[in-house]
């Protein structure tokens, strides 16, 4: 059960694989060989092997299709296209099954009618971490490199999207009025190549879209009660965090988080 | 991809036992929401058709399962059209929050059928599928969001496929 978790995990050992799956992860969308080899810094044949190799190990999906633009000889041959794999890969030494727990839990809240209790402690458990992400207290493994506001100082948006980015919540920031989600994703993923976090701050004062849900199984089994649960989540951390200047509220699509964070004032969401 | 025209749309009922009278001001942002939820399940991809009362654009008015009992009955195209209305729209945050205004209901308050593509279902049939899918649990004839069946004369089995058309 844990095999397949373990034979994934230990594909991404090798560094420029990691490389390439945080890049292909990050762009939410298709990459082809020629993209990601740029993006590593790697020759394409080399970067194709590894992206096959992601692929074998169910990592990655691969599609194969024209594609337009593009010039030269073998042009006009399918592309291959590769993308983030929707397949869940999990490690848990010794073994351990929080997916069941946290379906029984969700099923058992819904029959019961006790949403509102779990949407009161999934708020006050976003205060607590809230509080302790302003404080400072949030130890970040270094490598993720998160950016941290100053202790005392007023949560950044790039604070806010590096703290979305270490829960999981992969946020995009999303330029006012633009109304895509196409924007550079923001906030330091995991290593990159150079480390150097883009200084541009992307994040300030636009929208953040949450384009993965770290609760995705329970979202599937119980949406209202899942989906409830996180927006709770997010609006106890902003208000524990004291980014007053922030809101979280329910804008579900068909992919990502039901969730978006908009900064109070957006004409969009000041309604409420 | 081929996409073969389906022969059957998908029909539901959903029933909500109200906690308070429309009217009564704890009810006042569920009948605000009312409209604008009917306008975006009107304009969803895969919309067919929905329940309203005679005369009025929406159904709270009529009862037909009991004094404090809200129906919803609708059809769309298929398991995936309504999937991202119910729990993939603006509808969301409707649903995430109706405990303030509905009970707790014991056992199934909602089914979802298969009808041939044209027809529109009756209270009555609605009905009758509650019932059956409370009496027998799911199956092609009355099933839920997690427990689906595939449309009649579809092979693309999700869970136990009924033997027969």
């Amino acid at each position: 059960m844990t095999g397949s978790g373990i034979d994934a995990l230990s594909v991404l050992a090798e560094p420029l694989r990691r490389r390439l799956y945080d890049y292909v992860a990050r762009r939410g969308d298709e990459v082809t060989r020629t993209e990601a080899a740029e993006a590593v810094g790697a020759r394409r044949n080399l970067a194709a092997f590894h992206l096959d190799k992601l692929v074998e190990a169910g990592l990655l999906e691969v599609d194969r299709r024209k594609v337009s633009g593009r010039e030269g000889p073998g042009s006009g041959r399918p592309a291959k296209l590769y993308r983030r794999s929707a397949r869940e890969h999990g490690v848990q030494l010794p073994p351990r099954d929080y997916g069941t727990a946290a379906a029984l839990l969700s099923e058992a809240v819904e029959r019961a009618g006790a949403e509102e209790a779990l949407y009161a402690a999934a708020r006050e458990e976003g205060e607590r971490r809230g509080a302790a992400y302003a404080a400072g207290y949030q130890q970040v493994p270094q490598r993720s490199q998160v950016r941290q506001d100053a202790p005392g100082a007023p949560v950044s948006a790039d604070g806010l999207a590096g703290w979305l980015e270490a829960h999981g919540y992969e946020p995009v920031a999303e330029d006012d009025g633009a109304g895509s989600a196409d924007g550079p994703p923001v906030g330091p993923a995991g290593p990159l190549p150079d480390g150097g976090p883009d200084s541009a701050s992307p994040a300030a004062r636009s929208t953040l879209r949450l384009r993965n849900c770290p609760f995705d199984a329970v979202a599937r089994s119980h949406p209202p009660v899942a989906c409830g649960m996180n927006l709770e989540l997010l609006r106890g951390l902003l208000h524990g965090a004291g980014a007053d200047a922030y809101r979280a509220d329910m804008a579900p699509a068909v992919e990502g988080c039901c969730v978006v964070i908009s900064p109070v004032g957006d004409s969009k969401t000041n309604n409420r | 991809m081929l996409k073969r025209m389906s022969l059957h749309h998908l029909a539901q009922i959903n029933t909500g036992i109200l906690k308070a009278p429309l009217d009564d001001p704890s009810m006042a942002e569920f009948v605000a929401l009312l409209d604008p939820v009917n306008a975006l399940a009107d304009s969803s991809p895969g919309f067919v058709w929905r329940y309203t009362d005679e005369g009025s654009n929406d159904a709270t008015a009529a009862r037909p399962f009991g004094d404090d009992v809200l129906v919803n009955l609708s059809v769309w195209q298929d398991r995936e059209s309504l999937w991202n209305f119910t729990y993939r729209s603006d509808h969301l945050d409707a649903l995430r929050r109706r405990r303030e205004w509905f009970t707790r209901l014991s056992g199934m308050h909602a089914a979802l059928w298969w009808l041939p593509a044209g027809r529109v279902p009756t209270l009555q049939e609605a009905r009758s599928r509650l019932e059956m899918l409370r009496s027998r649990g799911p199956s092609p004839e009355a099933f839920t969001f997690s427990e689906s069946f595939p449309p009649p004369g579809a092979h693309e089995s999700t869970a136990s496929v009924s033997a027969r058309d």
